[in-house]
């Protein structure tokens, strides 16, 4: 029992262990969360597969407009158009776009984590030391280990593709943050503070605005950490272009994984060039 | 002879009372201040208190401030000089609380800032002290005009009114127009200009400068300083000024701290520190302030020799040049008010012919008088014109001392250790000088006169032949 040269450690039995007792004590929890992803991404993927779909394409293209100015919009405007309707030529369209809520619905849920976790660790050096290890392992685990025990507590369905999601694609959001808020210039924070401001007011009139293009670039690299999961997460039945691309390799059907994988790499262009120029846009004086 | 006791004191600086320590009843007082940092700040500062060197404490943390007392009066320009490391912005820093000391106290008025509770320091903050900083540490994504109205915004003022305020401050550091710009599309200068608008706009009475004009190109950063002695001088802030440039502290402030690894090393005047520096290491600083721009009429001037009062008659003003040697007196009523000079070969002849009368003799073409707050800068050009040493004149008139040009070539010399029989002006005596003592100038030493003939194609006037007139020596 005690032969430490002859070491057996039962980490496994504990994990399993702790896993059975979540499943029948905290089944409340799960329920919760259930409910609240399903809802929204039901309601999203409705919103986005009941128009037709050169409406969505035209509002895509309104977006990239929107969030660049006509002058450096326009160039991301026209990709969205052709892309999109590339993918509707492709037969993808309603795939696409329940790979679209799945990441919009991870993205928003990882950011209203993310964001305020980054803003505590670059405030306190205690939160620092304890979210950092937890941010490795979520980066470095690998996915399906996380993805199963997800699929037996929620089922099949977008739920675990959300949760799987999130666990991949919220470390960098939380990171970037946490730089960007121990980046800002400290003398503007000293200004801030000269000058009788108190510690919510510095962070909410200098450090997040001054934070902003590096917050952006993880905001950038969340989405597209989150489309890569999704792909994924197809696997665990979320369906979606990630579910094509599943089919496609146990059927070896080549053209549906081109073309399933085209639509994804589309989707993935748009959404990053759309992040960047929200982010760049926050640089004052328009330059 | 020709020194009356109202000459006695010797008066290079200010009165030291104002030099020493300030008035009554301080605006900042910093006292036995102590930072530093590092995992065992007590230990440090305990050790360093019992008098260790802070080199050999490094093991324990880095000191930055080592036991800073000073006062800063109301209205005075404190500026506190050292080079980079030397503490200087960790100490100011502790004035308005950014940094809380590691032992020591600092009041602002009465309050204690290392005491106060967090919102009350933050209302000392925003009620009484206001920041200028090395990098301008301006918001980008607000315009100009939101900056300047910044300190307003957290004071709570409504918009209408802290945007004409910060207009009306804008307005009066020169940048009228600019207020819907943002704080990229200006220059370096206009920039540090709305980060002074922004201390103004606060209205405090207490104004910290952490070298507020050193990341700016020389020709801006002497305009700012303009700006803020004219500034000062209608507004009459106290200001703690930081810098690293000695002439920037001596051109700005009323009273200079010089800092050095930590420790204040020595507090004066511009003069006094210029004049009297503390240690080598405070020497060798002054030796690359220009010393032309600090030092007054009142330092470089020496005790009139050649001096006789209008009683003496002509026979009394020959015996006084045979005296002295010279060619030219000066010549003072019984208060010692200066009337002008009378010349050798005019007394002669007026001796020669009997005459008593030396009033009808005087002559004031060409004399020059300065008063004792002059810059030596300001005296080079009359003096170079001048036939006669210039006259240093008092309040009331009266003849205080003067200054021959080779007094004023050597004031520019540093106080070195090296031999130099005029390194330094010769300070006036007390009472009765001997005949040959304020005859300095004329027994430089040749390397000296000729260095000295040499810089400024002049020579010493009061040896040369007698030659009056305004033309007298413009070279």
């Amino acid at each position: 029992m005690a032969d430490v040269m002859n070491p057996k450690i039962p980490f496994g039995d504990v994990v399993e262990n702790a896993f059975d007792w979540l499943t029948t004590h905290a089944t409340w929890l799960f329920d919760f969360i259930k409910t609240v992803v399903t809802g929204f991404y039901d309601g999203l993927y409705q919103v986005l597969s009941t128009p037709p779909y050169w409406v969505i394409i035209l509002v895509f293209a309104a977006i990239a407009l929107l969030a660049g100015g006509l002058r450096r919009g326009w160039p991301i405007a026209l990709f969205a158009v052709i892309g999109f309707y590339l993918i509707r030529g492709f037969d993808q369209w309603l795939n696409a776009m329940s790979t679209v809520a799945l990441v919009l619905v991870s993205v928003v849920i990882a950011l209203v984590l993310a964001i305020p976790i980054g803003i505590l660790a670059a405030k306190s050096r205690t939160v620092s030391a304890i979210v950092r290890p937890v941010l490795d392992l979520m980066q470095t685990l690998p996915g399906l280990v996380y993805l199963v025990p997800v699929i037996i507590i929620f089922g099949i369905g977008p739920t675990p593709g959300v949760v799987a999601t999130l666990v991949f694609c919220m470390p960098p959001g939380i990171r970037l943050t946490e730089l960007a808020i121990r980046q800002v210039d400290r003398e503007v924070v000293e200004a801030g503070q000269a000058f009788g401001s108190s510690p919510g007011r510095i962070l909410r009139g200098i450090q997040i605005p001054l934070a902003m293009p590096t917050i952006m670039a993880g905001v950038n690299q969340v989405i597209m950490l989150a489309l890569s999961m999704v792909v994924i997460a197809g696997f665990a039945g979320a369906g979606g272009l990630g579910g094509q691309v599943n089919q496609a390799l146990q059927t070896l059907d080549l053209g549906l994984g081109a073309e399933a994988g085209l639509a994804v790499v589309i989707i993935a262009v748009y959404l990053d060039r759309i992040s960047s120029l929200a982010g760049k846009r926050r640089d004052p004086a328009g330059r | 002879m020709s020194t009356p006791p109202s000459l006695s004191k010797p008066a290079p600086n200010q009165p030291p009372d104002q030099a020493a320590t300030p008035a009554a009843s301080p605006a900042v007082r910093v006292q036995d201040v102590y930072k530093v940092f590092g995992r065992r700040e007590g230990e440090l500062v305990r050790r360093l208190k019992a008098g260790e060197d802070s080199e050999q404490l490094k093991g324990l943390g880095t000191a930055a401030v080592i036991d800073a007392t000073f006062d800063v009066g109301a209205g005075e320009i404190f500026v506190v000089m050292g080079l980079s490391g030397s503490g200087k912005s960790t100490l100011i820093r502790t004035i308005n609380g950014l940094w809380k000391p590691s032992a020591g106290k600092v009041f602002v008025g009465d309050a204690d800032i290392t005491s106060v509770s967090d919102s009350r320091l933050r209302s000392i903050r925003r009620d009484r002290i206001s920041m200028v900083f090395q990098h301008f540490a301006l918001l980008p994504h607000r315009t100009v005009r939101e900056n300047a109205a910044y300190a307003l915004k957290e004071r709570g003022v409504g918009k209408a009114e802290r945007l004409d305020r910060a207009d009306h401050w804008l307005d009066v550091v020169g940048l009228k127009g600019w207020g819907d710009r943002y704080p990229n599309q200006l220059s370096g200068g206009m920039q540090q200009r709305v980060g002074l608008a922004r201390a103004l706009a606060a209205e405090t009475d207490i104004l910290l400068m952490d070298e507020a004009f050193s990341a700016l190109d020389p020709l801006i950063r002497r305009e700012m300083q303009d700006q803020l002695i004219e500034l000062q001088s209608t507004l009459g802030k106290t200001i703690v000024f930081i810098t690293h440039d000695l002439n920037e502290a001596m051109y700005v402030g009323d009273r200079v701290a010089v800092m050095r690894s930590g420790r204040i090393v020595q507090i004066g005047t511009a003069e006094q520190i210029l004049t009297d520096p503390a240690n080598d290491y405070v020497a060798r600083f002054t030796a690359e302030v220009d010393r032309a721009k600090v030092l007054t009429a009142a330092s470089v001037m020496e005790q009139p020799g050649a001096v006789v009062p209008l009683t003496s008659g002509p026979r009394g003003a020959v015996n006084e040049m045979r005296q002295h040697q010279t060619s030219g007196v000066l010549v003072v009523d019984r208060d010692r008010r200066l009337l002008g000079y009378v010349t050798d070969s005019d007394v002669v002849a007026a001796v020669k012919q009997g005459s008593t009368d030396l009033e009808s003799l005087i002559r004031r073409d060409g004399l020059v008088t300065v008063q004792e707050s002059t810059p030596v800068a300001d005296m080079f050009a009359p003096a170079a014109e001048s036939p006669v040493p210039l006259a240093v004149i008092g309040d009331n008139g009266r003849l205080r001392g003067v200054v021959p040009r080779v007094g004023l070539l050597a004031s520019m010399a540093p106080p070195a250790g090296e031999p130099n029989p005029i390194g330094r002006p010769t300070p006036i005596e007390p009472s009765g000088a001997e005949p040959s003592e304020p005859a300095t100038e004329n027994q430089a030493g040749p390397a000296e006169r000729a260095a000295a003939a040499e810089s400024a194609s002049i020579s010493d006037p009061l040896t040369k032949p007698s030659r009056t007139g305004a033309e007298g020596e413009v070279s």
